[in-house]
Formats: C-alpha cells, structure tokens, sequence
C-alpha cells in the first residue's frame, strides 16, 4: 500500500484521489474555449485572414465540449446524480456551479451560435438532400425556412451579439476551471489567484494550436490547399499569446521563489524530482520554450511556404504536448506532496480501468469523432454549400 | 412587421428554450423532494426519518446502573473518559434484556486499534508496535482493560 511513498505522509494523502482523467478535464475544456476565442477573432474582431477556420473553430470547441464532462462522470461514478446539480443548486459551492457554467456555454453560447451561423446552409440542405439527412436537417431548421436577406442580416446581428456574449462566457468556462484549481487555499500548489489567469491563456494557446494542426490536417485529407495567410495571422496570434502565458507562469513561478513560503522547500524539491520531467522537460523545454523559438523563427525570417508548414505543425503538436503536461503538473503535482510537508507520494497510472490511460486515450480521440460527425453533417466549407445551393436550385 | 416576420426562427428558438425550460420544471418538481430546503441544502423530511431509527447505543449511564462495580475501577485509570460502548459496541438491545449477552471481546485486536504505534497520533498517547510489545498474546494477560495499568493480577 505504501509503494512510491517517500518520508511522511497523511493517511488519506497516499493514494492520489484525481487521476489522469482529472488532467483531461482542463486539457478538454481549454480546447473548447481556446477554439472558441480564435472563432470570435473573425466574428467580432473582423480578423479577416482567419475566416477559414472560423466554423472549424466553432465545430471543434463543439465537438469537445461535449464530451469535456465525461472525464467527470467517469471519475465519480453515478452519472444519473450530476442532474442533481440543476435540480437542487448549491449556490455556495463552486464545483456544484460547474453545471452552469457548462450549461451556459453550451446551451446559449455555442449551440446557438452555430445554429445561426449554420441557418442558411442548413435549409438549402433541409431542400437538397434526401432521407435521413433530410430529416435531421428539418428538425435543424425548426420549421423556418426563412433565408430572405433581412433574416440573414438579423441572424448576422444576433450571431455578433451572440460571440460578443461568448467572449466572456469562454473566459468564465475556462477561468472557473482555473478558479477550482486556485481556490483551494489548503494546497499551496495550487492556491494562487494568477490560477484562472493563467488556465484562461493557456487555454487559448491550446486552442488556438489545435485548430491550426485540425485545419492543415484537414486540409490534407481533403487534398485541398491550406490558405497560407489564414496559418500565418493564426501562427502570429499563438506566438503572441503563448508569450503572454508563458510571462505569466514565470510570473507565477518568480512570486512562489521570491515569496518563499512554508511550503516552497517542498514545492521546489517536487520541481527538481517527482515533477522533473513532466514539468522541466516536457512542459517548459518542449512544450513552450521551443515552440516559441520556432515561431517567433517564422515571425522574424521569411520561411518558404513548405518550411512553415513543417514549423507549425511541430510547434501546433509541441504546444498541445506541453499544454497537456501543465495541467498534468498542477492537478497530479498537487497531490503528490504531503500537507505535513514531509513527503511525497506516487502516481501509478492504471491501464484498463475506468479512469486508466486506455479510458484517457479513448476520451481524447472522441470529439475528433464527434467533429468528423459534425463536419459531415455541418460541412464548414464554402465551396459544399454553394454545391449544395446550386443543387437546391437546379431541384427547383 | 417584417422584422417580426423575418426573425420568425429566433421565435422558434426562444420558445423551444422555453419548452426545455418548462420540461425541466417539470421533471425537477417531480423529482425534487418537497421537503428539500425546508431547514437548509437537505431534505427536511430526513430529520423525523433518522429520528424514528431504532436506538442502537445504550449510553454510559445506562451501563452504570447494573455494572457499578466496572465504573468504580475505571474512575482510578486511564480510561476513565472513553465511554463503554467505544469498545464493547452498541449494546441498546443488552440494556433493554440482560439475557442478551454482548460478544466476547478480544483485546489482541481491540486495543491496538486506538494504541498501535503511529506516527500521526500524539507523542504523549500510549502507543505500541503490538508484534514486538506482546508478541501476539492478548493484551489482558498484563492489562486491565478497565484501568489498564501494569498489575500483578491481570485481566479482569
């Protein structure tokens, strides 16, 4: 029982209690809200450049966010009790809000935005397919096939106004997770108010990457040319916030070794030990330093299109890598040191369970499933739907 | 007029989130208690249910009515606060039929629970490695469980 513990520690402390799944659920999140900000970069910041991936974008942070609970379910068990959080709301507890939030966003945020954004397609599509597909996209249009210009332009509005309201929406998603993290004054791992600041940016980062790497993927499966400009401007804008988040983990870094408190001898032995790889390695090295020399690299020299293509997908991978350690560090570092400041715990991470890495591996791989779905159903390419317009016209 | 027409669909939107909203009314006034928040974040009801549970705990003083004797010896020693069902168990049904006969402790696995050495307890707590300290043996060869000071007489 007491395997991989070292010095003193509390009962209760030797078994870590949040796994691996408790990692994917930050990481999952953060790429929803990180998705969903570069899609609002089009929408309400008018980045032009950027207008190829903006329904990808949307349809990515779709597609994970709907499985960014199920780490959670999975983890307590009994998913037929998390309804209790809607149906008796614990107004004073933050993890019982999460339901909120998570409802928030998905219900008055995202859905709606897509569904907006999507109306036209998705009556030219009600009109020109046939069976099932039809089917589904008639329930879509909710019996309106209203696609006249001024319901466009009314649908543009309310879309505006809708990514307007999502901009702090995906903040608060992201922020809260950061917020569990960073509330907990009994962990000095993780007890810092920079906690949300830092989880909102990283997310952004992670986000951003991973549309960038689903975009030049798709695009090759598609044999189809990825548009230069648009990877450049979303290159641009990850080099600019992983700067920003990587300031504000050294900020957060430098205040815990200048304010040296209690528990720093502690934190710092973990660093330089336990967390060595995972943190040093992985997350700082790889993960951020050195994407953040390669595309700063395609920021000061003029790169052949084939060279920044290779840039950004080592970097776009590099990045989700190095994203996925940090939330490795704060939520299984958090647990592996004794509150007594004493000792240090292991982390076994088990293989075939429910909360093993074969359930990780399979709740990474869902939403690209859910997108793949989602794509086929939602196509977010222009030349689909001027085929499938041009179809609708020809039935008519 | 035209704008109510044109915005027919975000109509349809609202009132399908409404329909949901309605729905979701519905199932949680089905499913929610009615006692729930009556007294805080619990179900009210739970309270008059817990309470009409049978009692399973004598309490101390019920033992002291026939046992006396045991309350005598355990006022000179060490264990003179720990309550008697802390070791011997609820005994409700014992107090209430004395032919009811509590089982026979057995104090090689009893005491070690509060006195086997650890180092989360207090420095000054009387704690044993139980393997080495009795080598098995019960630990009412030597002590008295009810004043558990070394005597020639052991257990009674």
């Amino acid at each position: 029982m007491t395997t991989g513990v070292e010095g003193y520690m509390y009962p209760n402390e030797i078994t870590l209690y949040w796994s691996v799944l408790i990692v994917l659920y930050p990481y999952i999140t953060g790429l929803v809200a990180g998705a969903f900000i570069l899609a609002s970069l089009e929408r309400v910041f008018r980045v032009d450049a950027i207008k190829p991936t903006y329904r990808l974008a949307l349809l990515t942070a779709l597609a994970f966010l709907v499985v960014a609970p199920l780490p959670l379910q999975l983890h307590l068990g009994h998913p037929e009790r998390s309804f209790e959080m809607y149906f008796t709301p614990h107004r004073t507890s933050a993890m019982a809000m999460f339901g909120f939030v998570y409802l928030w966003y998905l219900m008055a945020v995202l859905t709606v935005e897509i569904w907006l954004d999507y109306r036209r397609d998705i009556v030219v599509m009600a009109q020109s397919s046939s069976g099932l597909k039809r089917w589904i996209y008639q329930v879509l249009t909710l019996g309106s096939h209203n696609i006249s210009e001024r319901a466009l332009a009314i649908d543009e509005r309310v879309g505006w106004l809708i990514t307007l309201i999502g901009i702090p929406s995906a903040f608060l998603l992201h922020g809260y997770v950061g917020f569990i993290f960073g509330s907990i004054k009994a962990n000095p791992w993780w007890s810092s108010p920079l906690m949300p600041v830092v989880f909102i940016f990283s997310a952004m980062v992670s986000g951003i990457a991973a549309v960038m790497l689903l975009y030049m993927l798709i695009m090759r499966l598609r044999r189809e040319k990825i548009d230069m400009l648009c990877m450049d401007t979303i290159a641009s804008y990850l080099f600019y916030i992983f700067i920003i988040d990587f300031s504000l983990e050294m900020l957060d870094l430098i205040h815990r070794i200048y304010e040296a408190d209690e528990s720093f001898r502690t934190l710092n032995f973990m660093v330089h030990t336990k967390l060595y790889f995972s943190q040093i390695v992985l997350q700082i090295f790889v993960g951020t330093l050195t994407p953040i020399v390669l595309l700063a690299l395609t920021q000061v020299l003029k790169l052949p299109e084939i060279a920044r293509k290779r840039i950004y997908t080592v970097a776009g991978c590099l990045t989700l890598i190095g994203i996925f350690a940090m939330r490795w560090n704060v939520v299984i570092g958090g647990q592996l040191f004794s509150k007594s400041f004493l000792g240090y715990t292991t982390y076994k991470m088990a293989l075939a369970t429910r909360e093993g890495l074969l359930m990780s591996i399979a709740l990474t791989i869902l939403p690209l499933f859910i997108l793949w779905v989602l794509v086929k159903l939602l196509p977010p390419w222009p030349e689909k739907v001027q085929s499938g317009t041009s179809a609708a016209s020809a039935a008519n | 007029m035209s704008v109510f027409k044109d915005s027919g669909h975000l109509f349809r939107l609202v009132a399908l989130y409404a329909v949901g909203t309605l729905t979701f009314l519905g199932i949680r006034a089905f499913f929610v208690p009615h006692s729930f928040g009556q007294y805080g974040h619990y179900r009210g009801a739970a309270i008059t249910e817990i309470a009409a549970h049978p009692i399973h705990f004598a309490g101390h003083q019920t033992c002291e009515t026939c046992h006396a004797d045991v309350q005598e010896m355990k006022k000179t020693g060490m264990h003179a606060q720990v309550s008697c069902e802390a070791c011997h168990g609820p005994l409700a049904k014992h107090a209430d039929d004395p032919s009811i006969q509590p089982a026979k402790l057995d104090t090689a696995v009893l005491c070690v629970r509060c006195h086997a050495a650890s180092a989360a307890r207090p420095k000054g707590f009387p704690q044993v490695a139980a393997a080495e300290h009795s080598n098995g043996l019960p630990c009412e060869t030597c002590h008295k469980p009810h004043s558990p000071a070394i005597s020639a007489g052991g257990a009674k």
